[in-house]
């Protein structure tokens, strides 16, 4: 029996509706190893993990749980069969406390105290064993992201579980964070647990995973050991083409100043964010920020893009000062003066995600003339222009009646960019452009800043992602406690020499 | 102010905080289950009038409060229909049963005794009558003439239906079942997170029904009081919004069972000093009656607009229950 893989699922298929999110899945993981599953968003991972945890029914095939076969109707099922699922969306109730949570649908007897004194138990025996330190009487809104991971695997392990499924767990992790994850997961393996990896970061695949699977649009197209392969392998089974994971850019030309900004100050909840800065971004080059989230990049961004006012220092633009103080500063003036902006949430900032595509696009240009017809606005110009813009974006569906939260996270970035790079504006303001985004749309997105750049554009690219820092700016500034630390060529430092930095550590000069 | 006066006050305090307290505390289940009910009234009322009514047919104070619960539950089944099983706005619901109820109540009741659409008198052996404790004097004269210990025993604490009694029981219990039980967990559970719930293999659906079953059964038992317990009888809206104010209640006492209690006691006692100062005279000016009457309604909403604080009503409260693919 030890022999039979953990999981076996022969000939799954799922449609919803006339889509076929999964077709003739077979696929095999064998007993104390970490599989790993790639694929870009929408390609049916999530669907078949639904399917092993009974969340979704599939329409054919089977599924073997240590070589017996299982029928797995409802979640209650799947964790008899062992099954634990940690997902992207933390399923915790906020107000409850960590051991309230653990015990939830696993409660032993009607009346609470005594299971929740074993759970406490238990949970002091588990937390030893794998590293996992929670105090169990905290209440979960009052914990960290990472630590409420924690009672999430605490709490399938409390259920027994011996498959972990993990759905893109580093999503919402710090980089110290995920590395902790990475080690509790590793401890897990040791003590002979199989975990699935859900992920599209490749380099976490790369770290941790024994073999992986590759899905693309609804099928399974390759496992291999992840010995055997590379990350560009990898991206290029996932997007069915080759992918430059490198971006490809020629030296930059830089011409006259756009932005200048003087020991600029911001104060939010009377705390000094922004402590001096100051910057000068010149035609046709890219000027990154790095750091980690919270050292004031946000402050920067959004005091550039009018949405709060500063409390000292100087902007200008072209030589001409830029009102940053007046309550009056605004997105749209800060717009009609070719400052285009990508802000770092789409989700709260970017869109409006209960509109629709076409509505989305013309948000900040409103009073542009060609979407106004007299006193009105012009609905049919606005979505012929919607139409235009999807197709040179690549949005997909191209569909501008959907509303903004019917589209996978990278096509409502492309809708953001094509809204705000499409006037090529003089300056852009870009925060997180691929936050969230799959491989095939970062690629995009990526070409796209370039290209402005080499209209002659200047560009302040703001991203916790190091990788697309080095790889994108021309400049690099670091920023630590809304300070700027120095700044660096990108072919002169490397990631710990940065990394440092973003520590707030200086060593040396410049 | 006399000592029996204050007590004759806290005494209808008590009598009329307890179709409040059995609304807000069916309120409290069914709200903590993540199910806003704005149709407390309607279901009250229903059940005012078949308790009334049955009462008055059967001559079973008793079979009159069971018809009662049961016209409450199959409104509450009807608002678990709409808004879990079709995912309805559990507001317009609500307001759906608040408008049914009040047509269906006066129709039937002119259709049955055609006495302008409400129920006859009830013979006082078709009511609950008070229940005088051991030891207590039942009668105005022989409470006068008692000490003051005898009189707080005697006016205040005896002399009640066994549905006051009850009511009050059931705040311990509503606790208790709240936050000792499994079944409580999971209750306040599936109003915070109902995703949570349904992870852990729980039936959200079944879960939420038991709520709003508990709360019509509640409900049912505060509308069979107002007719056959405070009163002698149906007539047309005698809920007078008391569904609303024990929802005021609820809010006031932050979906949690003791605070429901105090918050009950408080409109219960504007309630009272409203119903017992119909004619103040301040000096040549005469207070109008209908202005203490609306005084209890008034205190509502300054109470409800001044002294509630933060009140952070259970999350997913409203939100009906959809699984995410």
């Amino acid at each position: 029996m030890t022999d039979a893989p953990a999981i076996e699922l022969r000939g799954i298929s799922k449609s919803f509706g006339p889509v076929l999110a999964n077709r003739d899945i077979s696929m095999s993981v064998a007993r104390g190893t970490i599989h790993g599953i790639v694929g870009e968003n929408g390609a049916g991972k999530s669907t078949l993990m639904s399917i092993l945890y009974g969340f979704y029914k599939a329409d054919a095939g089977e599924i073997f749980i240590n070589g017996t076969a299982t029928a797995i109707p409802d979640s209650q099922a799947a964790i008899r069969a062992g099954i634990g699922m940690v997902h992207q969306h933390f399923k915790l109730v906020e107000n409850f406390t960590v051991v309230e949570n653990v015990i939830l649908g696993a409660e032993n007897g009607a009346m609470l105290r005594p299971s929740i004194a074993r759970a406490r138990k238990l949970l002091a025996e588990l937390s030893e064993e794998y590293g996992l330190k929670v105090d169990p009487d905290a209440v979960i809104e009052d914990l960290s992201v990472g630590h409420q991971q924690r009672v999430e695997i605490l709490k399938q392990l409390y259920r027994h579980a011996d498959i972990l499924i993990l759905d893109e767990p580093t999503g919402v992790l710090t980089p110290a964070e995920a590395d902790q994850l990475f080690r509790i997961l590793e401890r897990l393996r040791a003590e002979g647990k199989t975990i699935l990896l859900i992920t599209h970061k490749l380099r976490e695949i790369m770290e941790i995973t024994d073999t992986v699977s590759v899905m693309r649009r609804g099928e399974m197209t390759n496992t291999v050991r992840t010995a055997d392969t590379s990350p560009a392998e990898l991206a290029e089974m996932m997007v069915g083409r080759k992918v430059l994971l490198q971006v490809d850019k020629t030296p930059a030309t830089p011409g006259e100043v756009v932005l200048k900004v003087s020991d600029l100050r911001v104060r939010r909840g009377g705390v000094e964010r922004l402590k001096g800065v100051s910057l000068e971004i010149r035609r046709g080059e890219i000027l990154g920020i790095a750091g980690v989230a919270g050292n004031g990049q946000t402050e920067l961004l959004e005091v550039l893009g009018g949405m709060i006012t500063a409390s000292g220092g100087a902007v200008s633009l072209f030589g001409s000062g830029l009102d940053i103080t007046r309550s009056a500063a605004n997105g749209q003036s800060r717009r009609a003066m070719g400052i285009g902006h990508v802000p770092e949430d789409r989700q709260t900032e970017g869109l409006i995600m209960g509109f629709e595509a076409w509505e989305n696009v013309a948000f900040g240009y409103h009073h542009d003339p060609k979407y106004n017809v007299g006193p009105l606005m012009d609905h049919a110009a606005i979505k012929a222009d919607c139409v235009d813009k999807m197709a040179r974006y690549d949005v997909r569906p191209p569909n501008p009646r959907l509303p903004a939260r019917s589209f996978s996270g990278g096509n409502q970035q492309k809708i953001v960019v094509a809204r705000e790079m499409d006037r090529a504006p003089d300056l852009l303001l870009v925060g997180q452009p691929t936050r969230g985004v799959d491989i095939g749309a970062i690629e995009f997105i990526h070409r796209q800043i370039i290209a402005l750049r080499d209209q002659g554009k200047a560009i302040l690219l703001i991203s916790v992602e190091l990788d697309e820092i080095m790889g994108l700016s021309d400049r690099i500034a670091v920023m630590f406690d809304g300070r700027i630390m120095g700044e660096r060529l990108p072919d002169q430092t490397d990631q710990h020499e940065l990394g440092l930095l973003m520590a707030g550590v200086t060593e040396g000069a410049a | 102010m006399e000592f029996l006066t204050i007590l004759q006050i806290l005494d209808s305090t008590v009598r009329l905080a307890t179709p409040l307290l059995l609304a807000c505390l069916a309120g409290l289940y069914s709200e903590r289950a993540g199910v806003f009910d704005i149709g407390l009234e309607g279901k009250m009322l229903v059940a005012a009038f078949f308790a009334a009514a049955i009462a008055y047919t059967s001559g079973s104070v008793w079979v009159g409060l069971l018809a009662g619960v049961a016209a409450s539950m199959v409104l509450a089944v009807l608002h678990g229909i709409a808004s879990i099983t079709f995912r309805g706005n559990q507001l317009i619901s609500g307001v759906a049963i608040n408008f049914l109820a009040a047509g269906l109540a006066v129709v039937i009741a002119q259709t049955w005794f055609a006495q302008g659409g409400r129920t006859p008198q009830l013979p006082s052996d078709a009511r609950f009558g008070n229940i005088v404790l051991p030891g207590a004097e039942s009668t105005i004269r022989g409470i006068a003439q008692q000490g003051p210990l005898g009189q707080v025993y005697s006016e205040l604490i005896s002399g009640h239906s066994i549905l006051v009694y009850l009511a009050l029981a059931m705040v311990p219990l509503t606790w208790w079942v709240l936050y000792r039980t499994r079944f409580g967990l999971r209750l306040r559970a599936v109003g915070e997170n109902p995703a949570a719930v349904d992870t852990a293999g729980i039936s959200v659906v079944g879960l939420r029904f038991a709520a709003v079953m508990i709360a019509g059964v509640l409900c049912g038992i505060a509308g069979a009081y107002l007719s056959t317990a405070l009163s002698a009888g149906f007539v047309k809206d005698m809920s007078a919004g008391r569904g609303f104010i024990a929802l005021a209640a609820l809010i006031f006492a932050k979906w949690r069972p003791w605070y429901a209690l105090s918050a009950c006691l408080l409109f219960g006692f504007f309630d009272a000093v409203g119903n017992r100062y119909q004619n103040i005279q301040l000096g040549e000016f005469v207070v109008p009656v209908q202005f203490m009457q609306a005084l209890p309604y008034i205190l509502v909403v300054i109470v409800l607009a001044g002294l509630v604080g933060k009140a952070i009503p259970p999350r997913a409260g409203g939100e009906p229950y959809v699984k995410e693919r």
